[in-house]
């Protein structure tokens, strides 16, 4: 029995659900940036008259923060457009 | 519904394969690179035509303003000793920005590929690590690997090195990510309008539904926040992480 189509099958299915998985890494700057425009729109309030150093401030640390989510993105896209090539070149 | 995601076009690759480099090639990121290269020097020579000292003209008001917040945007973040990284930075967010934003016109931004980040990133990196030896010399930044204990290395070793990492994945990750929902929107758009004017019976449906009139306009908007919105932020992020790491490398160790 040829195995080769099964192995290929569950390549493309690890690449599908670890892409899906990778993913999920958006919850977490999502909620952090959350955070951090509350926590700037609560600096606003209190003090209006510098509301635009917060809001560069808060702009500059919400791509950091975001960082983590773009890796989790990059991942996801090398899943699928990288991985399942290598992996059917490997199986033949 | 056909979407097509791809990397950079190749254009011409060297017949021979190079030994460690492999088979150098002219992709759409180098075209565009030399383009974008082409636009900021073009746009350089047309900002600095006939300087005056008094009766200045509009032009020469906005090159002296962008050189003024460049100056002031270096000067602050880092201080008056680093007046001589004014042109780099400069330059560095000038690239990345015209970079980002000739997506606009529908070629494909340098960029969305890594290699471009990539090369910023090492010579960022190279930067940093060469300010730090300036500050403590290179026994010092040696040793600097080794604190708090010893057994930390690995871990300072791998912090370091997630240093250009990040800023490259980080920039890449933000352009690629609009041109991929680009593509996605494109693609969507195309396949409603297919369905709506589908509804016309007849030729006139279909030639209706060929021709995708929903593309036109809508995904506009969206690029306010693609193309606009991240490019120029992505451009100030990199400018001011770059910044932010050089300065503080400067900074010798207690």
């Amino acid at each position: 029995m040829d195995f080769t189509v099964l192995a290929k099958g569950i390549a493309l299915a690890g690449c599908g659900i670890g892409a899906g998985c990778a993913l999920i890494a958006g919850i977490g700057p999502g909620i952090g940036e959350g955070r951090a425009v509350a926590s700037a729109l609560d600096a606003i309030g209190r003090q209006p008259e510098c509301k635009g150093d917060v809001t560069s401030t808060m702009l500059l640390g919400c791509a950091i923060a975001e960082t983590t989510g773009i890796y989790g993105f990059v991942t996801g896209l090398l899943l699928i457009f990288v991985a399942p090539n290598t992996f059917m070149g490997l199986l033949g | 519904m056909n979407i097509d995601i791809t990397g950079a076009r190749i254009f011409w690759e060297t017949p021979i394969k190079l030994p460690v480099l492999g088979r150098l090639c002219i992709s759409e990121t180098l075209v565009v690179s030399w383009l974008v290269m082409l636009i900021i020097t073009g746009l350089c020579i047309f900002l600095t035509r006939d300087l005056k000292v008094e009766n200045i003209s509009k032009r020469q008001a906005l090159a002296e303003m962008i050189v003024e917040t460049a100056d002031n945007f270096v000067v602050g973040n880092m201080g008056e000793k680093f007046r001589y990284m004014i042109p780099f930075v400069s330059a560095l967010f000038a690239t990345s920005l015209v970079s980002n934003l000739i997506s606009l016109v529908g070629l494909r931004s340098p960029t969305a590929d890594l290699s471009t980040e990539a090369a910023w990133a090492v010579v960022v990196f190279i930067m940093i690590t060469g300010q730090k030896i300036k500050a403590n010399g290179v026994g010092g930044y040696l040793k600097g690997f080794t604190t708090p204990i010893v057994i930390m290395t690995p871990f300072n070793i791998l912090s370091e090195l997630a240093t250009p990492i990040s800023m490259a994945c980080r920039h890449f990750g933000n352009i690629l990510s609009g041109v991929v929902i680009n593509a996605l929107i494109y693609a969507a758009l195309a396949v409603a309008n297919r369905a709506l004017f589908g509804l016309i019976p007849g030729a006139v449906g279909k030639f209706l539904g060929a021709v995708p009139f929903l593309d036109v306009g809508l995904p506009a908007i969206l690029s306010v926040y693609f193309d606009w919105f991240t490019g120029v932020m992505q451009a100030f992020i990199f400018c001011m992480l770059t910044v932010m790491y050089i300065a503080n490398a400067a900074q010798p160790d207690e």
